[in-house]
């Protein structure tokens, strides 16, 4: 009997060994620019997210917030699930994911301010919380932040192991005037990201949506 | 001593150079010989070497080929024992039903043939006869009278009377006649219940004489294996081969199934397993899918075992058949319960597919189409799903072949290749040896002024010289002419391989 024993709990060892602790999920968290008339653009968004939806699978994450005056705060989470493992209730959490955005992009109202920087501290934040095995931060914005006076955003961030993904980054009007401003916005975020550690990437073209898992 | 000062030893440059070559040639000259000593040795032992290599290698070769051909022999013979057992289970089959059905048999034949008795007897019996007095009567009858009116009366009378007991004779007589006949008709059925009989028994000691023929046919390949003929190898040698490719192909078409059957029940097992969860690196789902459809194969595999089917484990053969009849009851239960399951797993299977369809519309932004979805996909699916257990259970017929077959193949191959390695050990070192030749006649080229001039001053001093390519050594020569392969000593080993 202490034999049979000894070899279940050898058994029972070596299946937990064999068994992977690295977590192979996905976690996204899209932030959402509501600035001004950036806030036009979110059924772009809104079809972005779908995308997400569709190609997310159970056990993933995904976050949504806006970046408004001060994004450092859960309550600019608009939709956040980490979906089940069992693929009918997965779906199920994503048609009610959907239906919040929807709700969201209806209603939404213009902020005054551009806080990015707050919105990324916050999604690093999240994704380490949801232990999450690749880390997405999508920001869909025009990349011009706006910060309201009092407001300190001088924080260098910690990005080791997430990509940071700005969608639909459009160019303002002084950018057409002068196209170094626009360039130059890009590089300021690039070099920002990587020197974090994180991985810098961007796509315009909403055709190329499957890019964004490319890496 | 830089270039530029060996050119300087004499005032003229090219001089220098002439001067450099001459004792450069001098210097190659009388090193020579034990150069070419050097080399010589060199590339012999090159050859040896790798002749010696070869020649293990050929007897390795020769131990697996006659170990081949004792396990061709061993599997042919368990074959054969096998298909003679089989027939003498079937002869004993037969024999044990005829002979218990024959005192059945007997019994009704004696009873047969007492019933014919009778009724043949029956049928010969005497009609009856007139009675005895009929000829006194007759006579009285034809006495003339006189005309006495009461001797009239009387023998007409009489002659009355004889002509009805003569119409009532021949009555008598055709009714006994028509009762004759008509036991005559009825012992046909029982002539042919007899024929019939007859006819089982005779095909029944006809089966068993086909039987006893396919037994010494069987035993004739047995003792032709037993005596170890070169004609049973090839025959089993071809045999194997044929059931390995016949085998690996069935194999094939097998796994093809598998796959389709993983395919039916890896994303409902996320449903019941989780989808997120891994096992190494891959989905516990997936896994899970996987071990039902070994789980699937192994019960497969004892099923066909505990039918005697294959006899990949004997244990399960060598069982009692009170414990097979079990073994196989309980197999089949577990399999068709398996099938159950997957069966609903593509059933479930259906249902997430079409959900997911349905959500990928809505998030396209495609319109929702009002039709059902058709049943008919459904059902094919949980068919399949319920079959496909079944189906992959038979794998264990061509699996049992393929692993008894790839031991001659794999056995045959590897002997190809020692074959082939020896060969090339053998061309190797030949190809060494005759690069050592091929480096002394190259150095011998570079120095041929001095090797030309040496032959000048010796023949002037009238001494007989050998010319440049006759100075190898004697031992040289012979070791050149060691270096091709004796014809003998090839055949010898090829005898040894055949």
């Amino acid at each position: 009997m202490k034999k049979l024993f000894a070899l279940a709990v050898v058994i029972c060892l070596l299946i937990a060994g064999c068994t992977d602790t690295k977590s192979r999920s996905t976690g996204v968290y899209m932030l959402l620019d509501t600035s001004g008339t950036y806030a036009v653009e979110l059924k772009k968004a809104q079809k972005i997210l779908n995308y997400l939806l569709g190609v997310l699978a159970p056990g993933d994450t995904l976050a949504v917030a806006r970046i408004d005056t001060g994004s450092f705060s859960e309550k600019d989470i608009i939709a956040k699930v980490t979906f089940d493992e069992r693929p009918s209730v997965a779906n199920n959490q994503k048609r009610a994911f959907m239906q919040q955005v929807e709700t969201f992009v209806t209603t939404v109202k213009g902020s005054p301010y551009t806080d990015i920087s707050g919105g990324i501290l916050q999604a690093i934040e999240y994704l380490n919380e949801a232990e999450s095995g690749k880390k997405y931060i999508l920001i869909f914005s025009d990349l011009k932040e706006e910060l309201a006076k009092g407001y300190k955003r001088d924080i260098p961030f910690q990005l080791p192991d997430y990509n940071v993904i700005a969608l639909n980054v459009t160019k303002l009007r002084g950018d057409n005037i002068d196209p170094k401003e626009y360039l130059a916005r890009l590089e300021d975020w690039r070099g920002k990201v990587e020197k974090g550690g994180g991985d810098w990437g961007m796509i315009n073209d909403l055709e190329r949506l499957d890019n964004i898992f490319a890496n | 001593m830089t270039f530029a000062n060996m050119l300087n030893i004499t005032s003229n440059a090219a001089l220098s150079v002439l001067i450099w070559i001459v004792l450069f040639l001098l210097a190659l000259y009388f090193a020579r010989r034990p150069f070419h000593k050097v080399i010589m040795s060199f590339s012999k032992i090159i050859r040896n070497a790798l002749r010696l290599t070869a020649a293990s290698v050929l007897s390795a070769e020769k131990r697996l080929v006659l170990r081949n051909r004792e396990v061709l022999m061993a599997a042919g013979l368990e074959n054969s024992e096998r298909i003679v057992e089989r027939e003498f289970d079937r002869i004993s089959a037969a024999v044990t039903r005829d002979l218990d059905g024959y005192p059945n048999v007997h019994r009704q034949l004696s009873e047969l043939i007492v019933k014919l008795d009778e009724d043949y007897n029956n049928s010969a019996d005497v009609p009856p006869s007139l009675p005895n007095w009929m000829p006194i009567i007759e006579s009285i009858a034809k006495i003339e009278h006189s005309g006495d009116s009461m001797v009239a009366n009387m023998l007409a009378e009489i002659n009355r009377s004889l002509t009805e007991q003569n119409k009532k004779a021949i009555e008598d007589y055709r009714n006994s006649t028509a009762a004759r006949h008509g036991i005559l008709n009825k012992m046909m059925p029982f002539w042919r219940k007899v024929e019939r009989s007859l006819d089982g028994i005779a095909n029944s000691i006809t089966n068993i004489k086909k039987r006893a023929k396919t037994v010494d046919r069987c035993m004739n390949d047995y003792e032709k294996i037993r005596a170890g003929s070169d004609k049973a190898a090839c025959a089993l040698s071809t045999s194997a081969l044929t059931q390995f490719a016949i085998a690996g192909l069935v194999l094939l078409i097998a796994i093809g199934g598998a796959v389709i059957n993983f395919n039916l029940i890896a994303l409902p097992m996320s449903e019941m397993v989780g989808g997120a969860s891994y096992i190494g690196p891959f989905k516990t789902s997936d896994v899970a899918g996987l071990v039902i459809i070994l789980v699937e194969l192994t019960m497969g595999l004892f099923l066909m075992e505990s039918l005697r089917i294959t006899r990949l484990f004997p244990i399960i053969g060598a069982m009692d058949d009170k414990l097979r009849h079990r073994m196989i009851i309980i197999t089949f239960t577990l399999l068709a319960i398996l099938a159950g399951v997957e069966s609903a797993l593509a059933f479930m299977r259906d249902r997430i597919a079409h959900d997911m369809e349905v959500l990928r519309q809505t998030l396209a932004g495609a319109e929702q189409m009002g039709m059902t979805p058709s049943i008919i996909p459904t059902v094919g699916q949980m068919v399949l799903g319920f079959i496909l257990p079944f189906a992959l259970a038979f794998v264990a017929i061509p699996l049992e072949m393929f692993v008894t077959s790839s031991r001659t193949v794999l056995g045959a191959g590897a002997a190809w290749l020692l074959r082939m390695l020896a060969f090339l050990l053998r061309l190797l070192g030949n190809i060494g040896f005759y690069a050592g030749r091929f480096i002394v006649n190259v150095y011998d080229l570079a120095i041929f002024p001095a090797i030309w001039l040496e032959g000048i001053i010796l023949a002037s001093k009238g001494k007989k010289m050998a010319l440049a390519e006759g100075e190898i050594p004697e031992e040289d020569s012979k070791l050149a002419e060691e270096a091709v392969d004796s014809y003998e000593e090839t055949i010898q080993i090829k005898e040894h391989q055949e």
